[in-house]
């Protein structure tokens, strides 16, 4: 149940995809993330499902696999599918009771879902073929000259590592303590809402205490080697740019090109296929 | 009450790149009143096979059969089982969390259902069994107790739900000398008590040839050795081999055996050691 949440889980893998430099991916995602918002129409999402298919072909993460990830945001899909599909003013389609679906409704919950979809497939995909360690080195790298104006970069990558680091940790932890009391007889499948936010007293309690004992012993586990912050630190992997990320800038700039085509010339582009 | 496992299969994380087997074929059964040390080497598949017995896991494929109840079935009652069978994890503190020791060990009984009365008796009961005095720990909050009161506590809690079957996964991991000592002397009383089925896992051949009528140790996931101690302890070789140990009078008894002397093995306690010692010796003043 809780080991369904996929972001922030690595999907290990050695694919071009996976080696692409942390601090490209980022920037990368992000762009794929705005130009999701430039997309007017549904070519639009073909290309954007394309480029997206292509990447996950070459980085070989199964389907399946990132779909999961779907599974913890389903309600808030549907929730937008409704409210796009019912609160839409336009021509009428369906009556159902009080609630009217349109046509602009329809076509625009199915176009949000698919935006939202797409956005959480496309960010998921980052932390899938980044390992986290890295993924916090592209994020502390690109802060950097942030330092400047007193942006603690180190401090907020350290804290992101640690924050990533410790969500498996967690989950069993929760799990073990869920069994655990469930084996005292504890229920948490049954009940009215009240009491099942009762029942969830005995996991709380305890996961709040080991999640301090872990960060104490962790603290602890710092100080003993000597960390003191960012200050002069140095890097055992050192980010470098090579040919492969030049590629990919290349094929990113393609893809923001052909959206912004069809964003512009979306009218001419419908009639030419029409012909 | 009586337990049977057959052709159990289980895999974690499924069809994922983190997959691995970790049950493959285990069958047993475990008459009532049967006091089983299971023991393997870690990694074995000890703590996955114990989660099935009271459906905390399901398994791919196989049966759990918990007296005539089949628990791996769709839709079994599960919550009854559970009741039924009390497991205590590994390092079980963790599962304090109540303001008082005597609410904690209530929380069990409480799930059951029980009324006030009724609650007293099982928390009073299963505090003397486990060796904490009432009046001195009762009202005190768990978080402030020793390492070794802790557990204590943690086991009655268990206690006080009055399970048919107890499972206790290395409950002397990780105590001081008296504390471990006090957990063997509870698990003698418990056995002569006779009520319940245990089956204890640990990894300390001493204890459990001291208290396990019956041994099972698993290896890879698979039953590799099943019997009376005496029966398990004399596959020696592949005992040390899996990187199990044997119990400290028997890795004596090898020792000298494996220096040249000619003397006969069996012997699993200190006891067993002196007798076979001193009948060696006297056969040998014989000879002379």
């Amino acid at each position: 149940m809780i080991r369904d949440i996929t972001i922030g889980q690595y999907y290990p893998g050695e694919t071009w995809v996976h080696r692409l430099d942390p601090r490209l991916k980022i920037t990368v995602t992000l762009i794929f993330i705005v130009a999701l918002f430039f997309v007017r129409d549904f070519l639009g999402y073909v290309i954007a499902i394309a480029a997206l298919g292509g990447v996950i072909a070459i980085s070989r993460v199964p389907l399946g696999f990132i779909l999961r990830g779907l599974k913890a945001i389903f309600i808030i899909i549907v929730f937008t599918f409704a409210l796009n599909m019912f609160l839409t003013a336009g021509t009428p389609l369906i009556k159902i009771g009080f609630f009217t679906v349109t046509r602009e409704g329809l076509y625009g919950a199915v176009f949000m879902a698919l935006r939202l979809v797409l956005l959480i497939i496309g960010s998921s995909l980052l932390t899938l073929t980044t390992k986290p360690i890295k993924l916090t080195d592209g994020i502390e790298s690109l802060l950097g000259p942030l330092r400047v104006i007193g942006v603690p970069a180190h401090e907020l990558a350290m804290m992101m590592t640690i924050a990533l680091r410790f969500i498996p940790t967690l989950l069993e932890e929760t799990d073990k303590i869920m069994k655990a009391q469930m084996a005292r007889g504890a229920d948490f499948e049954s009940g009215s809402i009240l009491r099942r936010a009762k029942n969830l007293i005995p996991i709380l309690v305890p996961l709040f205490i080991s999640a301090f004992r872990i960060a104490q012993d962790l603290a602890m586990a710092m100080e003993a080697r000597c960390y003191r912050g960012g200050e002069g630190r140095t890097k055992l992997h050192v980010l470098k740019f090579e040919s492969r990320d030049a590629a990919a800038t290349l094929l990113t700039a393609l893809f923001v090109l052909l959206i912004l085509f069809e964003r512009v010339y979306s009218d001419e582009i419908r009639a030419f296929l029409a012909l | 009450m009586s337990i049977k496992v057959k052709d159990l299969v289980h895999v974690y994380g499924e069809k994922s790149p983190y997959e691995t087997p970790a049950l493959d074929k285990v069958s047993f059964e475990i008459a009532d009143g049967e006091f089983i040390g299971l023991i393997g080497h870690t990694g074995s598949g000890k703590s996955t096979l114990v989660q099935h017995l009271n459906g905390l896991l399901k398994p791919k494929s196989g049966q759990v059969f918990i007296g005539d109840a089949e628990i791996s079935a769709k839709g079994a009652k599960l919550t009854d089982i559970r009741r039924k069978i009390g497991l205590l994890f590994q390092y079980p503190e963790y599962q304090l969390f109540e303001e008082t020791v005597y609410k904690d060990i209530a929380f069990g009984p409480a799930n059951l259902g029980l009324s006030k009365d009724d609650t007293d008796d099982r928390v009073r009961e299963s505090m003397s069994t486990v060796g904490l005095d009432f009046d001195t720990f009762a009202q005190r909050s768990p978080f402030e107790l020793s390492g070794g009161q802790k557990r204590k506590a943690v086991i009655a809690g268990v206690i006080a739900m009055r399970p048919e079957v107890l499972i206790l996964d290395e409950p002397t991991a990780g105590l001081d000398p008296k504390s471990q000592r006090d957990m063997l002397d509870m698990l003698l009383n418990i056995k002569e008590s006779r009520r319940v089925t245990v089956i204890l896992i640990s990894h300390n051949m001493d204890d459990v040839v001291r208290i396990a009528d019956r041994i099972i140790v698993l290896e890879k996931g698979r039953v590799a050795l099943d019997g009376p101690p005496a029966e398990v302890f004399a596959h020696e070789e592949f005992l040390t081999s899996i990187g199990l140990g044997l119990p400290l009078a028997a890795e004596f008894m090898r020792e000298l055996r494996i220096r040249g002397v000619d003397i006969e093995g069996g012997a699993l306690t200190a006891d067993e050691a002196e007798e076979s010692l001193s009948r060696y010796l006297k056969a040998k003043e014989n000879v002379r």
